[in-house]
């Protein structure tokens, strides 16, 4: 099969593991506070409290989503830069060999 | 050939939505939190973590002066862990948590040089997003720069060692290195802070119950995507893939027969 092909089939399943959570646990509050643990740990360990604090919190929601696609997106644009290099590389060797 | 692998996949599926049905708790599953660690634990987990840092750096120059040509190949694999560090995905227990994507650097280069590179992700995360912390940060390298990778690479070597297709140990390397990293994060919370009745192990299990279960579709993701990464680089960085046999032995052998033929 097609590289192109094959990995998109791929890609597919993971869309499908993504986004089937949603679906599955429609009443579900999809949190992305870390606070489950913490919970837990007043649980098991009332008189804990965290004895440091962060340096700087993003300020808000958005400053923080912008600062995780921000990364997402560096991220992303090196890979993609890695896998464009590397395959105008290949076609080229493979014309000089032709 | 294709069949089956999509019939495993199914299984994996199936798989995932009985662990589901067994442990529906609305849970949250991320590194450990600024301060969340006593000072004592805090600081034994960086003591431990220097050690495999020294390593890393070592590893990498090594590779870089042999073979200056796999930097960007290397830049690749770290950027690959970043942007994996940053999508948090919402998992069948109602809540959501990251992938980590260090398996497809520590298959690459090695497990230490991914201590390195996962140590700059949290970083990073630490300082700028309020995720994680710089207390915690000799924990969470721990878990996702040192645990997830060798765990990764023994995986790897063993399945190939057995002689299981390229895929398969590739994906099961990403998958369980990344269900190991949350593993040792619930071990570490559980001997920072033992339950009152049942001690270390009962706590242990509880925030497994918070840390690993939600993360075993994440790990599967993480595992397909890294096989995806790697079909690429099968397609089209064969001359480095050769050159990183030289030095991880002969991992990567059958991707090269499976060009030539």
């Amino acid at each position: 099969m097609k590289l192109f092909s094959k990995n998109m089939i791929i890609l597919a399943f993971v869309a499908l593991l993504s986004f089937f959570p949603l679906y599955i646990a429609r009443d579900a509050e999809f949190g992305g506070a870390d606070g489950q643990a913490s919970e837990a740990i007043s649980e098991l360990n009332a008189d804990y409290t965290p004895w440091f604090e962060s340096f700087w919190e993003p300020p808000s929601g958005e400053v923080e989503s912008f600062l995780f696609a921000l990364q997402a997106a560096v991220g992303s644009g090196f890979v993609f830069y890695y896998i464009g290099y590397s395959k105008g590389k290949h076609s080229l060797n493979k014309r000089d060999q032709a | 050939m294709v069949l089956r692998k999509i019939k495993n996949i199914g299984l994996l599926i199936a798989y995932v939505m009985s662990i589901y049905i067994f442990f529906p708790d609305n849970v949250y599953a991320m590194h450990i939190m600024e301060g969340f660690l006593p000072f004592n634990w805090a600081a034994f987990w960086w003591i431990a973590m220097i050690p495999f840092i020294i390593a890393g750096v070592r590893s990498i120059k090594k590779t870089v002066a042999l073979h200056p040509n796999l930097k960007m190949l290397l830049g690749m694999a770290g950027a690959f862990a970043f942007v994996l560090s940053a999508l948090k995905i919402p998992s069948v227990t109602g809540s959501c948590s990251h992938p980590t994507g260090v398996g497809l650097g520590t298959i690459l280069f090695g497990p230490t040089a991914m201590t390195v590179l996962g140590m700059i992700v949290l970083i990073f995360q630490a300082l700028l997003l309020a995720h994680g912390g710089i207390t915690t940060l000799g924990a969470n390298t721990f878990s996702m720069g040192i645990v997830g990778p060798f765990v990764s690479y023994g995986i790897y070597k063993g399945l190939k060692k057995l002689g299981a297709p390229q895929w398969l140990s590739i994906f099961m390397a990403a998958t369980l290195g990344n269900l190991m990293t949350y593993v040792t994060t619930s071990i570490q919370l559980g001997l920072a802070f033992p339950a009152a009745s049942g001690g270390v192990t009962a706590a242990i299990l509880k925030f497994m119950g918070i840390f690993a279960f939600t993360q075993v579709p994440l790990a599967i993701s993480e595992g397909l995507l890294t096989v995806m990464v790697f079909n690429i680089l099968t397609a089209y960085s064969q001359k480095e893939l050769q050159v990183l046999t030289a030095f991880t032995g002969k991992t990567i052998s059958s991707i090269k027969q499976g060009v030539k033929a």
